[in-house]
């Protein structure tokens, strides 16, 4: 049983890299297609356009309804199309370099 | 806290750990006490039970990966030091690690010569005391620095972060020659920075073209910032808008946050603008609104949603969600104690919001 476990179990889950792609996913959040790599979590993406679609509603129950949100943090980039009650949504990953394009001055 | 300085290493690597408790435990001037955690999970019940100065972990362990210990590590104990030690080359990780407010990133040294560098960096790192300050410079003050940099007569560009906005100061031979900040430059762009209370900076290599606009000393200048600042802080304004009943009446030390939303009403294409305090009764500031209660329910709602999911992605501080629809533009971020919701019109071009919320944050923040 140690062997098959080895073997056969499923693998530790290592640090996740956020990849640069899409999905779509329809009004119930259910996911519809997906450029996203399969090592990106499923539960991580559902996530996503599962708050997408909350953001939007949201929007419309404050009279402002939405064609399109993009949330911007540190490290990566959303930004999501509504489709009919579902979404379209990207995520691009940011790094320093792209923030801060001036390099520092090494100190001597 | 003791006087002895205290560190906890976490890896899942028994013999990186002994290692590395050996080395920073007796070769450090400061003798500091290692503690070592192989899990994150031990490592942050080790944190809740011992105070420490400084946290240094690695990235890829299994179960609860290092980006995971330092997300709660940074919220539980928002004084201790955070360093990154690892083996993962990449980009993206050092940016998602800077972005969960970790104060250094490594890679784990391969030679002496980094190993004489990580050394020097740790001992500087657990020898100072956690303080409000500028990150960048420990434990300086903005003033401290300009004065450092104005003394030494050096010739550089300050650039300053505060959450979105970015400003920078020009030091031409130990001279403050100009400032800028969106939609601000010379003498009141850098009494705006000046307000700011934290933030993170880098020096820049100078810019020899850049025209001067300011003329006074800096210790002049330094001087009639420091007025200005007291000036406005003393400065009684009217009562704010009323708010819509739901909300706790907005206090009189709000007058201040009043008069910027007098200041940003006057802001190109700003059709409303929205301030949520974080406070229990979520007192409300607002202009342009007739009922800003739905408006407020969004904010809160939209903002409480993807800082949760940053939380789970590790992917640093929200900085902000706009929003494009028929009627309207939005720009939803928090800022300070505040969460600000400015709405602009349609037609108004994506990247005028974006320049016009920075502007709007900038004002905030100060």
């Amino acid at each position: 049983m140690g062997l098959l476990s080895r073997l056969f179990g499923s693998s530790e889950p290592a640090l996740v890299h956020l990849p640069a792609g899409s999905f779509t996913v329809d009004k119930d959040g259910e996911v519809i297609t997906s450029t996203l790599p399969q090592s990106f979590p499923a539960g991580h993406r559902d996530a996503i356009g599962q708050q997408v679609l909350a953001s939007f509603r949201s929007a419309k129950r404050a009279h402002m309804p939405l064609t399109e949100i993009t949330v911007q943090y540190s490290a990566l980039k959303l930004q999501a199309r509504e489709l009919g009650g579902g979404a379209i949504v990207f995520l691009m990953p940011q790094t320093l370099d792209q923030h801060s394009p001036v390099k520092i001055k090494k100190s001597p | 806290m003791s006087a002895q300085p205290t560190i906890l290493l976490l890896d899942d690597d028994q013999d990186f750990l002994d290692l590395y408790r050996e080395m920073l435990g007796q070769h450090l001037p400061s003798m500091p006490e290692v503690r070592i955690a192989n899990s994150g999970s031990r490592a942050l019940s080790i944190l809740e039970s011992e105070q420490f100065n400084l946290l240094i972990a690695d990235l890829n362990m299994p179960k609860m990966d290092g980006l995971q210990v330092l997300t709660i590590a940074r919220r539980k104990f928002p004084h201790l030091r955070l360093v990154v030690l690892t083996g993962i080359r990449d980009e993206q990780f050092r940016t998602r690690a800077y972005g969960l407010g970790v104060d250094q990133y490594w890679l784990k040294p391969e030679t002496d010569q980094e190993m004489g560098l990580f050394m020097e960096s740790m001992e500087s790192l657990i020898s100072r005391e956690s303080q409000e300050g500028f990150r960048g410079v420990q434990s300086k003050s903005l003033v401290d620095i300009i004065q450092l940099e104005c003394l030494s007569q050096s010739s550089c560009i300050l650039k300053i972060t505060n959450g979105l906005t970015e400003a920078r100061i020009f030091i031409q031979s130990g001279e403050v020659i100009d400032a800028e900040l969106p939609g601000l430059t010379s003498e009141p762009a850098f009494q705006r920075i000046l307000a700011w209370k934290t933030g993170s900076f880098e020096t820049l290599p100078a810019d020899p073209s850049r025209v001067r606009t300011i003329f006074s000393s800096y210790q002049g200048l330094l001087l009639n910032t420091a007025q200005a600042i007291d000036e406005a802080a003393s400065v009684e304004v009217p009562p704010p808008s009323t708010n819509d009943g739901d909300s706790v009446p907005a206090p009189a030390q709000n007058n201040r946050a009043a008069a910027i939303l007098a200041e940003v009403s006057q802001m190109e294409g700003v059709e409303f603008v929205l301030a949520v305090g974080a406070d229990k009764g979520r007192t409300q500031e607002f202009w342009g609104l007739d009922n800003p209660k739905p408006i407020s329910e969004f904010t809160k709602e939209t903002l409480e949603n993807f800082r949760s999911l940053g939380d789970r992605l590790h992917v640093g501080e929200l900085q902000q969600v706009l929003g494009i629809g028929l009627q309207h533009k939005v720009a939803v971020a928090p800022c300070g104690p505040a969460d600000l919701c400015v709405g602009f019109p349609p037609a108004v071009s994506s990247d005028h919001v974006r320049d016009s919320f920075k502007n709007i944050l900038s004002k905030w923040a100060s």
